[in-house]
């Protein structure tokens, strides 16, 4: 690769030196993030492999046992049939806040990772664009792993799933995008609190996961159809029974994707404002 | 009048002998008539390691007293092993004439601790940073707010008294510390590196207020590595290393004893400064080789220089100075960096 | 003002590891009120959050499951099963996260104890008002669930007035030993240890579902968990399906408790005073 070597040579040259292009600026951001991932791997292995296991056999086995006895599973399918879309979905959020929230700030405010990065030839929009791509691919990770344990329980009645694993991802980046602005923005304890107590908790419960969106208070129905979750989990669900419904299907597609094109300009937007001073 | 937390046995009478007394008394203990602070053969172990090797150390009331060393020389276990929260390994130590080992909480009731690192309360306000630690004092509500109000005016901090404690600036947060460690009106105040990492304005304020604080008979114990700090502050002072005192006295006596009245620096073009320094063999009282430059210790700088000029000596750059408490430092305790 | 202690009453209570009669914990306890003044939107949530979980599978679930048949065979609606269940579970969080997380920054970050050492207050203090804080804002939330547990009609008997000192209770258990969890901790890292304690706990204590639906062996398994002692007391009281067997849940809980409060205070003294 002599091409390659003629710029790595000028860039410790005197006088003006080659320009970076956008994939090596973006790729040593990811480089960056993925170095740092394989020291702290084993701290996030819990919360992203177990915990939606443990959800799966509690909610899908123990609680589906008494579902079906009752009634015989949900709209012609059974519990853990039911849930375990969900169960993706929801896992794509959490892995999605878990990369958002505490970490983005400790980016801004503690190691101040982003100024490092500042300092050099890197734009706002590499380093943003670089950190997102990382939290694609722990998503990405997180739900194939996830897809192939609960195949082995029986999860799925098709193998369509493997529609889910990208729906996971768009789900968990219509969580991601937009929360990496609100943390650029929030500086206390308070709006992660909020965020996580009386936005994502609710949104975990009330987003047709745990049971279908219909046995909610009518006036309740449309704001869990505003929420990502619930577009996440409705198209997951349809990837997992094999349904056909294209309408529906590009519907909530088009929700997923407004809340990552919104969230991005929203997002931009505040990485400038906290970085460019 | 207040009490002291949970029936301390107080030893001291109204006429300053000390009493094997059990009657738990809520009177303040009169002033000590002895040393403030004593120590004799004073050691602390972490395991195998030992930070502090055996040190005597008395402090009078009214003094300001001063631990020089360089970083791991042993004045912070010193300093904590003194404001009665580390037990003590070895030797004795006594604060107002009481063991630390039995009666902690009596003596940390008349002292004033400012850490090295400032361990202000993030969630509270700056006044709410006061009132909260006087209470740790039990001292009442009524007490703590007239004395958070002087000692806002006295840290120069009355017009943030309601902010959060976070977005303050290092100086403004160093004087917060200190501000708390008065909170009970301490007899004794101990200082453990008190300006680090402030600006030059910030040090000269705070100065300012810890001579304040020794004109109104304050005692004060102070680490520092700051040679000029300890010129400013000390009576009397004592450079550590590797956990022994070695050498004691005012930061005046300190200089006669271990430097000379002035200091020649030279500094030569010339990467190797082993030939000039060959040539100034016997000028001066001691010659000392640095990597850029030489230090030549006399009592007459320009003397001094004149005989190096004599001698053929043509350096790049000279400069005479006074000899400060920095050079009896590295003196003593080595150029080496110690981590 | 306090009037100090008999010399006999001191004497007995510096021989007693459990550290009764600390002078100045309530200052420890008062601090934390302060500072909670300025974070109550955790107050608000703190409560909510159980309460959100109580709708959802209340209602939700619920119309799934019409009916569910007790351990002890009587048959309930699906949130009266689950209300006493969340209730434990609430009390389990709170004190752990306490204990743990919060303790930990205090300790090691705020560096929050080391201020406070260096007054009068003496380890045991700090022990003393972190506990007490801890149960103290459990209790209210406690007490707040059981209030709307009652105005959702989901409570019937006037044994359900125990279940709040039982919340106390179960939350002191934890915090003693989220307590002396946290003063091995070296790294948040540790915390996912916590995790892979408490979130298997919440979910297969019998707490979404009864025991019964386990096969027999897993049964053995969920009694030996702590939580399971909490959700059952909790359910017994609530549903008013009393009897001597509660005892047994009380013990055990008792037992973890002091356990947990022998090992903190051993430790944690030798952790503060180095």
């Amino acid at each position: 690769m002599t091409s390659t070597s003629t710029p790595y040579a000028g860039r410790e040259a005197p006088g003006p030196r080659p320009p970076l292009a956008r994939g090596e600026r973006m790729g040593s951001v990811v480089a960056y993030f993925v170095d740092v991932y394989r020291r702290v791997w084993r701290g996030s292995i819990i919360g992203r492999f177990l915990s939606p296991l443990m959800f799966l056999l509690s909610m899908g086995l123990g609680l589906g046992t008494l579902v079906d006895r009752s009634s015989g599973g949900v709209d012609g399918h059974t519990y853990l049939h039911f849930v375990v879309p969900a169960i993706i979905a929801t896992q794509a959020m959490w892995v999605a806040l878990g990369e958002s929230t505490y970490q983005v700030r400790s980016y801004f405010k503690y190691n101040r990772m982003y100024d490092a990065m500042l300092a050099t030839p890197l734009s706002v929009t590499d380093v943003l664009v670089g950190h997102l791509l990382t939290v694609a691919a722990h998503l990405t990770v997180a739900t194939v792993v996830f897809v192939a344990v609960a195949a082995l329980f029986g999860g799925f009645a098709s193998w369509t799933v493997l529609l889910a694993v990208p729906v996971a991802v768009l789900t968990g980046l219509a969580f991601a995008v937009p929360i990496f602005g609100f943390s650029s923005r929030s500086d206390g304890d308070d709006g992660f609190n909020i965020l996580f107590r009386l936005v994502i908790t609710p949104l975990m419960l009330f987003s047709g996961t745990f049971f279908p969106v219909s046995q909610l208070p009518l006036v309740l129905q449309p704001v869990a159809w505003a929420t990502p979750l619930w577009h996440g989990v409705e198209l997951s669900r349809a990837a997992a029974y094999g349904r056909t419904d294209l309408w529906p299907c590009l519907g909530h597609l088009a929700v997923l994707l407004v809340f990552v094109g919104a969230g991005w300009v929203y997002t931009l937007r505040g990485y400038t404002k906290a970085l460019v001073r | 009048m207040r009490s002291l937390p949970f029936g301390t046995v107080v030893r001291v009478t109204a006429n300053g002998s000390a009493t094997p007394a059990e009657r738990p008394t809520r009177r303040r203990p009169a002033p000590t008539s002895g040393p403030i602070l004593l120590a004799r053969g004073l050691r602390k172990t972490f395991g195998e390691f030992t930070a502090v090797d055996g040190i005597d150390v008395e402090v009078q009331a009214g003094e300001s007293f001063g631990f020089l060393g360089p970083n791991g020389a042993g004045k912070s276990s010193t300093m904590r092993m003194v404001g009665a929260v580390s037990p003590v390994s070895g030797g004795e130590l006594r604060i107002f004439g009481l063991d630390p080992a039995s009666d902690g909480p009596a003596i940390r009731a008349r002292l004033g601790v400012c850490p090295q690192t400032d361990n202000l309360d993030d969630e509270l306000t700056v006044e709410e940073n006061l009132w909260i630690y006087g209470r740790y004092f039990g001292l009442s509500r009524a007490q703590v707010r007239e004395r958070a109000a002087e000692l806002l005016e006295f840290a120069q901090l009355t017009d943030r008294a309601g902010d959060k404690v976070e977005p303050l600036s290092g100086g403004m947060k160093r004087r917060l510390t200190i501000a708390r460690s008065l909170i009970n009106n301490p007899e004794l105040l101990l200082l453990d590196e008190p300006t680090t990492g402030l600006d030059p304005q910030a040090r000269h304020v705070l100065w300012d207020r810890l001579f304040r604080l020794k004109r109104s008979g304050v005692t004060l114990v102070i680490t520092t590595h700051y040679m000029d700090e300890a010129e400013q502050l000390c009576d009397r002072l004592v450079v550590m290393d590797h956990g022994r005192i070695v050498a004691e006295g005012s930061p005046r006596d300190l200089i006669a004893r271990y430097s000379t009245r002035e200091v020649l620096e030279l500094r030569f073009d010339a990467d190797d400064q082993a030939a000039p320094a060959a040539a100034l063999a016997g000028v001066g009282e001691r010659l000392e080789v640095l990597p850029d430059r030489l230090l030549l210790y006399a009592h007459d700088g320009d003397a001094a220089l004149s005989a190096a000029s004599a001698r053929g000596i043509r350096p790049l750059s000279a400069l005479v100075r006074r000899s400060t408490l920095e050079d009896v430092f590295l003196h003593l305790t080595g150029r080496t960096l110690v981590d | 003002m306090s009037a100090p202690p008999l010399p006999a009453v001191s004497r007995v209570t510096r021989a007693l590891p459990i550290p009764a009669g600390a002078g100045l914990a309530r200052m420890v306890v008062l601090r934390n009120v302060t500072s909670f003044r300025h974070g109550w939107i955790a107050l608000i949530s703190g409560f909510f959050e159980p309460v959100l979980y109580l709708f959802s599978l209340g209602v939700g679930v619920g119309a799934l499951v019409p009916s569910v048949t007790t351990d002890r065979g009587s048959v309930v609606t699906y949130a009266a099963f689950v209300a006493p269940a969340l209730l434990a579970a609430s009390a389990m969080n709170g004190a752990v996260f306490d204990s743990t997380f919060n303790v930990f920054f205090k300790l090691r970050y705020a560096k929050l104890y080391d201020g406070m050492l260096a007054t009068p207050l003496g380890p045991r203090d700090v022990a003393v008002g972190e506990i007490a804080w801890s149960l103290g804002r459990g209790g209210i939330y406690s007490g707040l669930f059981l209030l709307v547990a009652v105005l959702a009609g989901l409570v019937h008997s006037w044994w359900s007035l125990l279940g709040l000192p039982a919340a106390v209770f179960i939350a002191f258990a934890f915090a003693a030993v989220g307590m002396f969890a946290t003063t091995f901790m070296t790294s948040w890292v540790h915390f996912e240890y916590v995790t892979l304690a408490i979130q298997p706990m919440f979910l297969f204590s019998a707490t979404f579902f009864p025991l019964s639906t386990y096969p027999g062996l897993l049964q053995w398994l969920v009694r030996l968990t702590p939580l399971y002692h909490g959700v059952a007391l909790e359910r017994g009281l609530l549903l008013g399906e009393v009897g001597a067997g509660l005892l047994w849940h009380v013990g055990y809980l008792l037992a973890l408790g002091l356990v947990g409060v022998l090992g903190a205070a051993r430790r944690i003294e030798g952790l503060l005073l180095r």
